[in-house]
C-alpha cells in the first residue's frame, strides 16, 4: 500500500509540473497584463516619468524576463520558498490570501460534499430499492431537473424563495444570503458561530445539489447491480432479513463504486465554488480568482490554478486509496 | 427505464451478426429466409428500443421545436433581437409574451436568438470534443505503449483542471472579440474532449482483442483501416450517447461563464448571457431572469432525457433487469 501511494505521488509530480508549464504560457501569453495600467500612466504623466513608471512594474512583474526565464523564477520561487510571485491588487502576500481564502472555501466544499454524499445515498437506494415505482420516477426526474439547472440560477431562486419567506416566516434574519458572517457582530462564541452556518447554509445547499443529482444516478445503477447479484440472492435464500441483506450485503459493496465518481468530480465542483461564491458574495477562493482574471492579476491566476490542481489529485489519490480499502478484490502492491 | 421488449428474433440473433460482420452501420435489412420470422438491422431494434422510451421521445419532440424556434424563428418573429421597441421593463403581454428590458429590447426576440447562440455553441463543443476525443482514445487504446501512455497523462492534466476557471482566463481575453462565442466554444472543446478520450479507450482496449479485428489484420488490413473501419463504427454507442450529454453540459458551461462576466459579452446575446444579466433584477423584473432561465432548463432536460433514452437503446445489456 506505502509504495503504491508513493508510486502514485511520483507520477502526479511530472503532471503538476507539466501543467504548470502548459497553464503559465497560456496566462502569459493571453494578453498584457500591464495594458490598462500603461494606459492610465501615460494619461497622467509625461512620457519620460510614465516610461519610468511602466519599465519598473514591469520589472517588477519580471516581465522584462523572457518567457521561459520568467517560469523558472516562478516556480522555483514556489517550490524553494513558498513565494508564489509579486500581485498587483492584493494586500500582504498571495499564499497568505491564497491560505486564508482557501479556509472558507473548504469549509463550504467539504460541508457540501458530505451533504450531497448522503442526499445521493439516501436518494440512490430508495430508488433501486423500489425501483419503477412512483417514488424511483420522481426522484429520477428530480435528478434530471436538478442535472439541468444553470448553477446559479438554482441559487438565486432559493435566495428569492427559500431565504425570504424563512426568514419572514421566523421573523428574523436566520438564512443569510451575503457574505460570510454579520460585519461588526458581537457575542460569544455560539452567537459567531451559528451566525457563520446561517451565512454558510444556503451556499452550501446550492453547491450540494449540483453534484447529488449525478452521484444519486449512479448510487441507483450500482445498487441495482448489487441487488440483482448471485450472493445477495443467495443471502435472501438463507434467510437473513430484508434489512440485514439490504444494509449489510447490498448497501455496503454498492457504496464502493461511488469513491471514484466523487473523485472524478471533485474537480467539478471546483468550478461550482467559482459560481457559488460569486453568487452569495462570499470572499473565498473562487472569488480571488475571478478578482486576478478581471484585474489581470497574472501571479494570482498562476498561484490559484496550481493549488486547484494539486487539490484535484491529491483527492483522487485519496479517493484511489479508499477504492482499495474497500474493495477486498483489490491489490495494489 | 422501460423494459427493452425485442421482436420474435430479439439480441440473441443480432448479437453474433454484428460480431462476424464489421459494417454494422450499413442499415439495409437482411434478405428474408424462407419461413423464420423477419430479421431486424441492429438499427431498427435501436429505434425501436428508443421509441419506447416516452420520456426520451417526447424529449426529442420538444428539443426539435425549440431549435425550429431558435433557428427558424427569430426571423418571423416581428421584433429583432436588437430593435429598441420603446416599451421599458413592460410584463409580459400579448405584444411581448417574454417583456421588456430596461432599455426596450423585445425579451422574446432575445430569447430566440439566445437560444440559437447558445445551441450553436453547444453544438460546436459537442461535435468537436467528441471528434477530438474518439480519436485520441482510439488510437491511445488500440497502438497502447508510449502513445498511450503520453495521451492519458495528457487527459489526467486536463480532468486536473476546473473548466470554468481555465475557461474565464481565456475568456477574458478572446470572449469581447467580435466571434466571441467561436473562442469559447473552441475553449470548452479543448477541455471537454478528455473524458470521451477515456470512455473510447476502455471500449478500443476490448474490441482489438476481438476475433474480427483479428481476422482483419490477418487480411492485411492496415491499422488505420481497422481503427476507421472494423473499431470505431463499433464505439458508435458511446459515442452518441456522450455527445448528446455533452450539448447539455456546454449549454450549461456557457451559462456558467457568462454568469462570471467573461462569455458571450454585448452586443452578442446568448441564453447565459440574457439569465446572469437579468440575476439582479430577479426580484424586481423577473420575466427577465425566469424565461431565459427555463428554456435553458428545457434544452438541458430534454437532451439529458434523449441521452438516457439513446442509452438504453444502443446498449440493452446494461439495463436488463435480471428476474
Amino acid at each position: 500500500m506505502l509504495a503504491y501511494i508513493v508510486r502514485r505521488l511520483l507520477i502526479a509530480i511530472p503532471v503538476i509540473f507539466v501543467s504548470t508549464i502548459l497553464v503559465f504560457g497560456m496566462v502569459s501569453l493571453s494578453g498584457d497584463p500591464l495594458s490598462d495600467f500603461k494606459f492610465t500612466i501615460k494619461q497622467r504623466n509625461s512620457p519620460a516619468i510614465a516610461a519610468q513608471v511602466i519599465a519598473a512594474e514591469e520589472h517588477r512583474l519580471r516581465l522584462d524576463q523572457p518567457l521561459p526565464e520568467r517560469y523558472v523564477n516562478w516556480i522555483s520561487g514556489v517550490v524553494l520558498h513558498g513565494d508564489f510571485g509579486p500581485a498587483r491588487h492584493l494586500n500582504g502576500s498571495i499564499a497568505s490570501n491564497l491560505g486564508e481564502r482557501m479556509l472558507s472555501t473548504l469549509q463550504m466544499l467539504v460541508l457540501a460534499m458530505v451533504l450531497a454524499l448522503f442526499l445521493a445515498v439516501f436518494v440512490g437506494v430508495i430508488s433501486a430499492v423500489k425501483q419503477y415505482s412512483a417514488m424511483d420516477y420522481a426522484f429520477t426526474f428530480a435528478g434530471f431537473l436538478f442535472l439541468s439547472m444553470p448553477v446559479f440560477w438554482l441559487a438565486v431562486l432559493l435566495k428569492e424563495f427559500l431565504a425570504i419567506r424563512v426568514n419572514n416566516a421566523l421573523g428574523r434574519t436566520v438564512l443569510f444570503t451575503i457574505g460570510e458572517e454579520t460585519p461588526g457582530l458581537t457575542g460569544g462564541f455560539w452567537t459567531q458561530f451559528t451566525d457563520q452556518l446561517g451565512h454558510l447554509i444556503l451556499p452550501t445547499m446550492v453547491l450540494a445539489m449540483t453534484s447529488y443529482a449525478a452521484w444519486s444516478r449512479f448510487q441507483r445503477s450500482s445498487m441495482l447491480d448489487v441487488l440483482n447479484s448471485d450472493y445477495v440472492r443467495l443471502a435472501r435464500a438463507k434467510g437473513l432479513s430484508n434489512r440485514r441483506v439490504m444494509v449489510r450485503h447490498g448497501l455496503r459493496t454498492a457504496l464502493i463504486p461511488l469513491t471514484t465518481v466523487v473523485a472524478i468530480d471533485f474537480a467539478g465542483l471546483l468550478s461550482g465554488v467559482i459560481i457559488t461564491e460569486t453568487v452569495f458574495s462570499r470572499e473565498g477562493m473562487g472569488r480571488l480568482l475571478l478578482q486576478g482574471i478581471a484585474g489581470k492579476d497574472v501571479y494570482v491566476v498562476m498561484a490559484w490554478l496550481l493549488v486547484a490542481s494539486v487539490l484535484v489529485i491529491v483527492f483522487n489519490l485519496i479517493a484511489d486509496i479508499l477504492y482499495a480499502l474497500l474493495d477486498p478484490r483489490i491489490r495494489l502492491d | 427505464m422501460t423494459e427493452p421488449t425485442t421482436g420474435p428474433t430479439g439480441e440473441p440473433t443480432s448479437e453474433p451478426t454484428r460480431e462476424l460482420t464489421p459494417q454494422p452501420l450499413s442499415g439495409a435489412p437482411r434478405v428474408e429466409r424462407e419461413f423464420t420470422v423477419q430479421t431486424r438491422s441492429q438499427w431498427s431494434m435501436v429505434l425501436r428500443r428508443f421509441l419506447q422510451h416516452k420520456a426520451a421521445v417526447l424529449s426529442l419532440a420538444l428539443l426539435v421545436l425549440i431549435a425550429i424556434a431558435a433557428f427558424a424563428g427569430a426571423s418571423l418573429w416581428h421584433y429583432s433581437y436588437r430593435d429598441l421597441t420603446g416599451d421599458y421593463s413592460k410584463p409580459p403581454s400579448w405584444k411581448h409574451p417574454f417583456g421588456t428590458d430596461a432599455s426596450g429590447h423585445d425579451s422574446f426576440a432575445q430569447v430566440l436568438r439566445g437560444a440559437q447562440r447558445s445551441l450553436e455553441i453547444a453544438l460546436f463543443v459537442a461535435i468537436a470534443a467528441t471528434f477530438i476525443g474518439t480519436i485520441a482514445g482510439a488510437v491511445a487504446g488500440f497502438y497502447g505503449g508510449w502513445r498511450d501512455n503520453l495521451l492519458m497523462r495528457l487527459v489526467d492534466l486536463v480532468l486536473t483542471l476546473p473548466a470554468i476557471a481555465i475557461a474565464a482566463v481565456l475568456g477574458h481575453e478572446f470572449g469581447g472579440r467580435a466571434s466571441g462565442w467561436f473562442y469559447i466554444a473552441l475553449v470548452f472543446s479543448a477541455l471537454l474532449w478528455a473524458p470521451m478520450a477515456r470512455v473510447i479507450r476502455g471500449v478500443t482496449l476490448s474490441l482489438r482483442e476481438k476475433e474480427f479485428v483479428e481476422a482483419a489484420r490477418a487480411l492485411g488490413a492496415s491499422d488505420s483501416r481497422i481503427i476507421f473501419r472494423h473499431i470505431l463504427p463499433n464505439t458508435v454507442g458511446p459515442i452518441i450517447v456522450n455527445l448528446t450529454i455533452y450539448v447539455a453540459v456546454a449549454i450549461l458551461a456557457e451559462t456558467a461563464l457568462s454568469f462570471v462576466g467573461f462569455g458571450v459579452r454585448a452586443p452578442d446575446v446568448s441564453l447565459g448571457n440574457l439569465v446572469s444579466n437579468a440575476a439582479t433584477a430577479a426580484s424586481t423584473r423577473p420575466w427577465l431572469f425566469y424565461f431565459p432561465g427555463l428554456v435553458i432548463i428545457m434544452i438541458a432536460l430534454t437532451i439529458n432525457f434523449i441521452g438516457d433514452g439513446l442509452r438504453d437503446a444502443l446498449d440493452p445489456t446494461q439495463n436488463r433487469v435480471r428476474s
